[in-house]
């Protein structure tokens, strides 16, 4: 051992380095079909486990009892942005539920993996559900929290997630922005708005979930801005009667988009299955689930059903009132933006 | 461990320093702890162990003992040769050697994992090549084994190089001239000398392995029951609303740490045991 | 004796020990693979976005307010870990006192636990209404949400480091120096300053680095606590996320070099310091 020539050693212990990256990066299967079974890979958002997990073996039932196929499904959550951005990588998605359709939009323009037009290929802009953004006020509303006008009183605090870094907090950042164009007739009189409401907001968290903990476990804040499902649910979690939601006079419409991720369907063989698998979501059955899970149906009479849990509410849309998310991405939350500007200038 | 009082603090001195030290570690450590384990407790033992029990929860434990079962030795082999190379030869450059070695530390965690995306992604620089030829490395196993590499790559020749600096090489100059070959030497002079170190440096590595959550999130894809590990089942949980949940794998990853003290405690009683023989 | 020692490259010192070739390659090899080839992807991700571009990513005002906060509190939090991370290694090698093994193991804690699950616990302790914060508050001490409240969480993420690299060679140094200085006269003051501090010194300086380093970058535990308001208590790691968010990875790539160089030299001044004091101290 200790003769052979110092040089060679070199090469060897380089050799054995290189071998070892060599097994590291072995192979893993990603294979979707096998004989009489399929398997789809669903990537979504990260609130929507309970809801893939009451609608994924009814689909299965239902796709076995159609086709006589085995469905299996592997499931990622995670926060939208970075869900996106995996797929773009190469995470092997068949299908994308996601919390905005800017995020799909990115895995078209980016990753080239679905069509551009992608929005049309399923009803009601691709989205089979929507929510809203509401208040979460403490119990009693001491603060007598009711509109967003209420919002910039002296005096309350209010808990919103930083829109740099969370889907969710876009959507309030843009509701605001609503209520006030509409209360003060203009942009700028939008901007002095949400200047002042941001001059009430203690803490930005990175996340949605980051702000319910904020708001709720550690008791900061007098409002919560958060969307209506997680609202709801966070009520019957973390303590029925603590808290109160309040809905305010005008929201926006969020609409969360599914996708079949075309290109990587078609490597898989998976096509068939994903593309059923988003039509499914749109039957009375899963419209339940998704009504069950707080999210409001499409379907004229699950709604109907439901309308207790989702009171009506004037919506702006992101498509009618902001020409679409990809303008509003670049007017209010890229860098050197709106958002940029009421929080860095003093 | 026995003292002369010529070369010990007072009494008062010795009690006073502990305190300070147990206070200090009491408001930093043992608080923060406290405040997991009682999150995980909140709503009763029984909880605790469903949380636990959740296909979930375990397959996220078998995947990060797997990951910390490859990359921990990985790091080890390459720990006691850097050290080797570094203080036991001089040579031009080996400060910016250590520096390259202690770089992984200094990078943020988001970082290590975007850099094995922009590499092996479907977009970086090897990933066509790679999907070309059918191998996954990121969102799969080995791109989260990577990643960990990455992260604890410096920590076992990190507590090497002072000690072994500290120590010389003397003893191994002396071996070498009776007529000792380089691996007796290796075996029987340095790695007494340096055990202590090393297994310091192996259960930090270790531990750093097993709940590193920045760059394997990042690397990961999060997929239910493949591969996430536990660190990310935390977060996942979490962001379900389940604190128990969520605080229970979390100090289930604390109690998985703490077991190696226990091997170490186990290992420290045999060799104080083999030492006193021999003294 | 063994023929490699004879043929050694020529730009090393000589050296009787055997291995150079061996274990030099094999670190190089390792480390070349491991960590310089994917961080030689930041570097030519941010060179493809022009200079104008990268200036004004990685120095915008905002950015340059993240480093200020970064920096500023990896360096409190590492002098904080130099300081009692010195007293807790002292303590635990030194001393015996019931309970020592539960403690030791204690001080690797915050590697195994995921760092936001640390953030989580830390804000849950220091917020307003926390176990702790609630009495800051009367007294007008803020801790959660600023940068008092990054600098405790960077403790804990370093703690670890101090303790760990100072207590092997605290361990090592044997007691004969100590009565050597405690025969000719030294009292214990003297003999910790002259005899036993120089000798842990390096150590130290090696654990305040790595805790240091590893605090710049921290992101998990600190996210929590920090607030991030911009341009008060949004650290630097985040405006990476932020980057990355608008899918501008060039733009992340640029705020990752800029932070990485600046760590990079001032671990390498350490290291470099630490080379020229040992060798004036002929050891």
């Amino acid at each position: 051992m200790t003769t052979a020539h110092p040089k060679r050693r070199l090469f060897l212990a380089a050799a054995a380095a290189t071998a070892l990256t060599a097994v590291l990066a072995g192979c893993s299967g990603g294979g979707a079909k096998n004989g009489n079974a399929v398997q789809i890979t669903n990537v979504s958002y990260d609130p929507t486990r309970e809801l893939y997990q009451a609608i994924n073996p009814a689909f299965a039932a239902a796709w076995k009892a159609k086709t006589g196929q085995d469905v299996a499904f592997r499931m990622s959550h995670g926060g939208s942005g970075k869900q996106s951005r995996a797929i773009i990588d190469g995470l092997d998605a068949d299908v994308a539920t996601l919390a905005l359709a800017y995020d799909i939009d990115a895995i078209a323009s980016k990753g080239h993996l679905l069509g551009a037009d992608w929005q049309k290929a399923l009803p009601d802009n691709s989205a089979p559900y929507t929510s809203t953004i509401v208040f979460l006020v403490r119990k009693g509303n001491p603060k007598g929290i009711h509109d967003w006008g209420d919002l910039v009183k002296p005096g309350v605090q209010v808990i919103t997630p930083n829109p740099k870094t969370s889907g969710g907090a876009r959507w309030n950042f843009l509701a605001a922005w609503a209520y006030g164009r509409k209360a003060g007739g203009s942009d700028a009189a939008a901007e002095a708005y949400v200047r002042r409401l941001f001059a009430q907001v203690p803490v930005l968290d990175s996340g949605a979930r980051g702000s319910t903990t904020t708001f709720v476990e550690r008791g900061i804040g007098d409002v919560l801005l958060a969307w209506e499902n997680e609202a709801l649910l966070s009520q019957k979690k973390l303590g029925a009667g603590q808290f109160e939601i309040v809905n305010p006079s005008l929201s926006i419409l969020a609409e969360p988009p599914v996708a079949v991720i075309a290109e990587n369907a078609k490597k898989h063989g998976t096509e068939a299955v994903a593309k059923a698998y988003l039509e499914y979501l749109y039957t009375p059955e899963a419209q339940v689930a998704i009504a069950r899970n707080f999210y409001r149906p499409r379907d004229p009479q699950v709604a109907a059903q439901f309308k207790d849990q989702f009171p009506a509410i004037q919506f702006v849309t992101i498509d009618k009132d902001f020409g679409g998310w990809g303008a509003a991405q670049k007017t209010f939350f890229d860098d050197g933006g709106v958002f940029d500007r009421i929080t860095t200038a003093k | 461990m026995s003292r002369q009082h010529s070369t010990s603090e007072g009494r008062a001195a010795r009690l006073g320093l502990i305190a300070l030290a147990l206070l200090f570690l009491g408001f930093f450590l043992v608080l923060p702890l406290l405040a997991v384990f009682s999150e995980a407790l909140k709503q009763g033992l029984g909880a605790f162990i469903d949380a636990v029990k959740n296909p979930d929860a375990l397959a996220a434990i078998r995947l990060t003992l797997l990951i910390a079962a490859i990359s921990v030795p990985l790091n080890m082999v390459f720990g006691v040769a850097a050290s080797w190379a570094i203080t036991k030869f001089r040579f031009p450059g080996r400060n910016l050697l250590v520096t390259l070695i202690d770089l992984p530390f200094s990078v943020s965690p988001v970082v290590s994992g975007l850099i094995f995306v922009l590499l092996f992604g479907a977009n970086g620089y090897l990933g066509p090549w790679l999907a070309a030829h059918g191998v996954k490395i990121i969102f799969a196993v080995p791109g989260i084994v990577l990643a960990t590499v990455f992260i604890t790559f410096p920590f076992v020749a990190r507590e090497l190089i002072p000690l072994m600096m500290e120590q010389g090489k003397d003893d191994e100059e002396a071996a070498i001239s009776l007529g000792a070959n380089g691996w007796q030497t290796f075996w029987h002079v340095t790695l007494p000398n340096i055990r202590w170190g090393l297994l310091y440096g192996v259960l930090l590595c270790n531990a750093r392995a097993m709940g590193e959550f920045g760059a394997v999130s990042v690397v990961s894809g999060h997929i239910r029951g493949e591969t996430n590990t536990m660190p990310l089942h935390v977060e996942i949980l979490y962001n379900e609303y389940d604190f128990v949940g969520a605080f229970a794998v979390a100090s289930l990853l604390a109690a998985l740490a703490l077991v190696t003290l226990v091997v170490k405690s186990l290992l420290e009683w045999r060799f104080d045991l083999h030492s006193g023989a021999k003294h | 004796m063994p023929t490699t020692t004879f043929r050694r490259p020529d730009w090393r010192a000589p050296s009787v020990l055997p291995g150079f070739g061996l274990t030099f390659g094999f670190t190089l090899a390792w480390l070349t693979l491991i960590v310089l080839i994917p961080l030689a992807t930041i570097f030519l991700r941010s060179a493809g976005m022009g200079w104008h571009e990268f200036v004004a990513v990685g120095f915008s005002h905002r950015a340059l307010a993240a480093y200020r906060l970064s920096f500023g509190t990896a360096a409190a939090a590492g002098l904080v870990n130099a300081l009692f991370g010195l007293l807790v290694a002292w303590v635990l090698v030194r001393y015996s006192f019931p309970g020592k093994r539960v403690v030791s193991a204690l001080v690797d804690l915050p590697f195994a636990l995921p760092t936001a699950v640390a953030g989580i616990a830390l804000t849950a302790i220091y917020a307003p209404t926390g176990w702790i914060g609630q009495y800051l508050e009367p007294l007008g001490i803020k801790v959660a949400f600023t940068p008092i409240g990054i600098t405790i969480a960077l403790v804990f993420i370093g703690l670890p480091f101090v303790v760990r690299s100072v207590e092997p060679v605290l361990a090592d140094l044997g007691h004969d120096v100590e009565e050597a200085a405690a025969t000719l006269g030294a009292n214990r003051v003297q003999t910790f300053s002259q005899v036993i501090f120089p000798a842990i010194a390096p150590a130290l300086v090696t654990g305040f680095a790595l805790a240091f380093a590893r605090g710049v970058g921290e992101y998990g535990s600190v996210i929590f606590i920090s607030g991030n308001m911009p341009g008060k208590t949004e650290i630097a790691p985040l405006l990476i996320v932020t980057q990355l968010e608008q899918y501008a990875y060039a733009g992340a790539t640029a705020i990752a070099t800029v932070m990485m160089l600046v760590s990079f030299v001032i671990l390498f001044g350490l290291n470099t310091w630490q080379a020229v004091r040992r060798r004036r101290l002929g050891a």
